[in-house]
């Protein structure tokens, strides 16, 4: 019995790796025979940056049972780090790969580090006051860097949180953070190679985490904590461990974000509290603690208001109106029945493990 | 069992999103105002799924149409919270596209025209940006603001296609050589305004307010206050705003007023700038008000008593109500075509085309030429080429991509805009 449980989760892993290593493949062939609109083809980056986003959103959301409303927040960090970071050492280190990796570490990091001092007052606590804390920081360091002034020169970096001429910058000094205009000129690193490497290391680790021990102890926090106390898990250190986990990849994301723009500002729309819900909608429409429905969900909702470009004025209310409906026959009580009836292997005849 | 099913059925959904999606961007010219007939959608639809490639797209389609045209895409917000600047882009742009196609259109060829919307973030500006060139864009006006137009700059000089910002100020907007901009940069709005407020003596005591989350604002400012050491007057208080809590201005005046500022300096939009008015007049401080081409339009403001704008000096290229010719028939027909009225977002995009068309004259670039000659071809004429716009008299170009033209400081009067001098 124990033997075969483990089958199926290996095999359910190994169906996850497959489709993400399929959708590469495919979409390599495509690009090398030039059969890729350049609006598809620009899209690739931004699907990696999404799918990992909603990957590790699940990890807290659906894998630990705490609401984040900050994923975004962690995400910003991790992209204003790495493009510090690039854009510091951009004539120091010439390789760009090498500067490319070495800045998604030094992101995702920084990312779980600010996790960690996040978690450590709140996941003591019990109720959702994740949920509001996170909600608080992502607006905080959102703010936070649109005050921030960094810059360089022959004698180091100089920090200001009043404006650029305060740096005090010599003549070949370079403002690398300008306040609310962020970091422009980051080098373009971002590949959709790296990023499907990035989407495999992060299914990697929260697939792992999930079927390991310390998966299993933080799944039994989720579901009913005093019974987990009870046999001696320490719940503030499993907490922690899954939602530092979560912010680091976060972050990860974030550098890939940074490095796929030119310009990199902290905006309400990019880093703000809507992109953390629209992080959360990934979750929730792929199924909280289902990690290939939350690659499918983000794949599908990110392509969604490029597809419908045909409908122009129309678009964002169409994405909405397709967004409710998808919401409602995914999770409906009526139309889970319904699709129970009519499913593909009633059709083929296939009964006897319907649930 | 269940998610199986679900994910199966989600997989099958994006497939066929993925395939209706790639036979659609051939058609999806909705925008496409002229020339546009069907056959050529049809056209441009086959030539897109058999070969996407942007470049052989815009190579083909054209031949095989009704004759020879260009094709001008444009990018900015036309949903969200700066959609009227987008909007009005898209406005202005597409006025001037169906006033050049009826008057014969350039050099005899018409122009096509597609507008995609980039809800005012990078990242969407960017897939905007792709989205044209899948359609055959050879030459972009956008985009609209300053941090889409740096990230949208990136991708067409690596394509080399031209750009022409209507109202991209920031100075990293035209970093690139391929890029060239109709409005002010920031610096020049910022320094001209201390020049302005200095060489005058409109005031000795000068406050600001500016919004710092803002690109425009917050580079305005920095030069405005760079310039200011030089000037005869003095910086009593800088407060900011951030785009989170722009409606209450209260603390930021009675900073001002408690440091004995006769003017207060606003490098911001209209929107926040009718507020502040609003709230200063309520506590009864009257100082002077000064502010940039953003606080064009606060005549248009709902229920803001426009009294209020009394007195206040901007320095804008433009405004609506102006009484030179050009402007009072752009302004008009405008008004019929979309029931608005323009805003200086709306002549800056109305320029935009004409300085192509201008450009395109001088240089000689033909439609059938490919979007990377079209550009290079561009690029030199914009250099040689002097246009009078509404925006500005004799506008020419440095090769780095800055305008050359003199503001124009204006100051509201009888619910008015007139010019100072």
């Amino acid at each position: 019995m124990k033997g075969l449980k483990l089958n199926k989760n290996v095999k359910d892993n190994l169906i996850t790796y497959g489709i993400v290593i399929i959708a590469y493949v495919i979409m390599q062939i495509m690009i090398n025979t030039g059969h890729i609109s350049s609006l598809l083809q620009g899209l690739l980056v931004p699907l990696c940056v999404y799918v990992i986003l909603a990957v590790s959103l699940n990890l807290t959301v659906g894998i630990l049972g705490e609401l984040s409303l900050g994923h975004a927040g962690f995400m910003c960090v991790g992209a204003f780090a790495g493009a510090f970071f690039s854009r510091y050492m951009e004539d120091v280190i010439e390789v760009s790969l090498l500067r490319f990796v070495i800045a998604i570490i030094i992101g995702a990091i920084s990312a779980g580090i600010v996790g960690f001092l996040i978690g450590m007052p709140v996941l003591r606590l019990r109720g959702d006051y994740l949920a509001i804390v996170t909600l608080a920081f992502g607006e905080i360091i959102k703010n936070i860097i649109n005050v921030l002034y960094v810059g360089k020169d022959s004698s180091g970096i100089h920090f200001s949180m009043k404006d650029s001429m305060s740096l005090g910058l010599t003549e070949d000094g370079d403002v690398i953070i300008n306040g609310a205009q962020g970091i422009t000129g980051t080098p373009k690193d971002a590949t959709f190679t790296i990023g499907i490497v990035l989407i495999i290391i992060t299914l990697v680790v929260v697939l792992n985490l999930i079927h390991s021990r310390d998966g299993r102890a933080i799944m039994s926090i989720r579901d009913n904590l005093i019974a987990a106390e009870s046999i001696g898990i320490n719940i503030t250190k499993y907490k922690l461990m899954a939602f530092s986990i979560s912010a680091a990849l976060a972050g990860m994301a974030g550098v890939l974000y940074s490095h796929n723009l030119s310009s990199l500002m902290a905006t309400p729309k990019n880093f703000g509290y809507n992109m953390s819900i629209m992080i959360l909608v990934f979750v929730v429409l792929g199924g909280i603690g289902n990690i290939r429905g939350s690659i499918i969900s983000a794949v599908i909702l990110t392509l969604l208001p490029e597809l419908l470009r045909g409908l122009s004025n129309y678009r964002m209310l169409i994405y909405s109106v397709i967004l409710i409906v998808m919401m409602l026959f995914n999770w409906s009580p009526k139309l889970i029945n319904l699709r129970k009836k009519y499913s593909l292997r009633r059709l083929f005849k296939k009964t006897g493990e319907v649930r | 069992m269940k998610k199986k099913v679900v994910s199966l059925l989600l997989a099958a959904s994006l497939v066929t999103a993925m395939l209706s999606g790639c036979g659609n961007s051939g058609s999806s010219d909705a925008g496409t105002e002229s020339a546009g007939t069907e056959e050529e959608a049809d056209d441009a639809q086959q030539t897109q799924t058999d070969a996407s490639n942007a470049e052989e797209g815009s190579d083909e389609t054209p031949a095989e149409g009704s004759g020879e045209t260009y094709k001008i895409g444009a990018i900015g917000p036309a949903t969200g919270g700066a959609a009227v600047y987008g909007i009005a882009v898209q406005n202005g742009a597409d006025l001037a596209i169906k006033e050049i196609n009826e008057a014969g259109g350039i050099n005899g060829s018409m122009i096509e025209y597609n507008f995609q919307d980039d809800e005012c973030d990078n990242e969407k500006s960017v897939n905007a940006y792709n989205t044209l060139k899948d359609w055959g864009m050879q030459i972009l006006v956008g985009s609209t603001t300053s941090g889409c137009s740096i990230a949208v700059s990136a991708e067409s000089a690596n394509d080399n296609l031209f750009q022409l910002t209507p109202s991209g100020s920031s100075v990293d907007c035209i970093k690139n050589d391929n890029v060239f901009q109709v409005c002010f940069t920031d610096p020049n709005q910022g320094v001209g305004a201390a020049q302005y407020i200095g060489s005058n003596g409109v005031a000795e005591k000068v406050a600001v307010i500016y919004d710092s989350s803002d690109v425009y604002s917050s580079g305005i400012y920095e030069k405005f206050a760079g310039e200011a050491a030089n000037q005869p007057f003095e910086i009593v208080s800088s407060e900011a705003f951030t785009a989170d809590n722009k409606t209450d201005f209260s603390v930021q005046l009675q900073k001002a007023k408690d440091a004995g500022a006769e003017l207060i300096f606003l490098p911001i939009y209209y929107t926040e700038a009718s507020l502040i008015l609003t709230q200063a007049n309520a506590m009864g401080y009257e100082p002077e008000f000064f502010g940039c081409d953003g606080l064009d339009g606060i005549l248009n403001v709902e229920n803001f008593d426009t009294a209020l704008a009394e007195g206040v000096m901007l320095l804008t290229p433009f405004a609506a109500d102006a009484e030179d010719e050009a402007t009072k028939s752009f302004v008009s027909a405008y008004e019929a075509a979309y029931g608005d009225t323009p805003n200086q977002f709306a002549a800056d995009a109305y320029d935009a085309v004409y300085i192509i068309k201008a450009a395109i004259e001088q240089s000689g670039a033909a439609p059938t030429d490919s979007a990377s000659d079209i550009c290079d071809k561009l690029k030199a004429a914009m250099t040689e080429i002097s246009v009078d716009g509404l925006t500005g008299e004799a506008m020419s170009w440095e090769a780095g991509g800055a305008v050359n033209k003199a503001p124009k400081a204006m100051e509201i009067v009888d619910g008015n805009y007139s010019l100072i001098q």
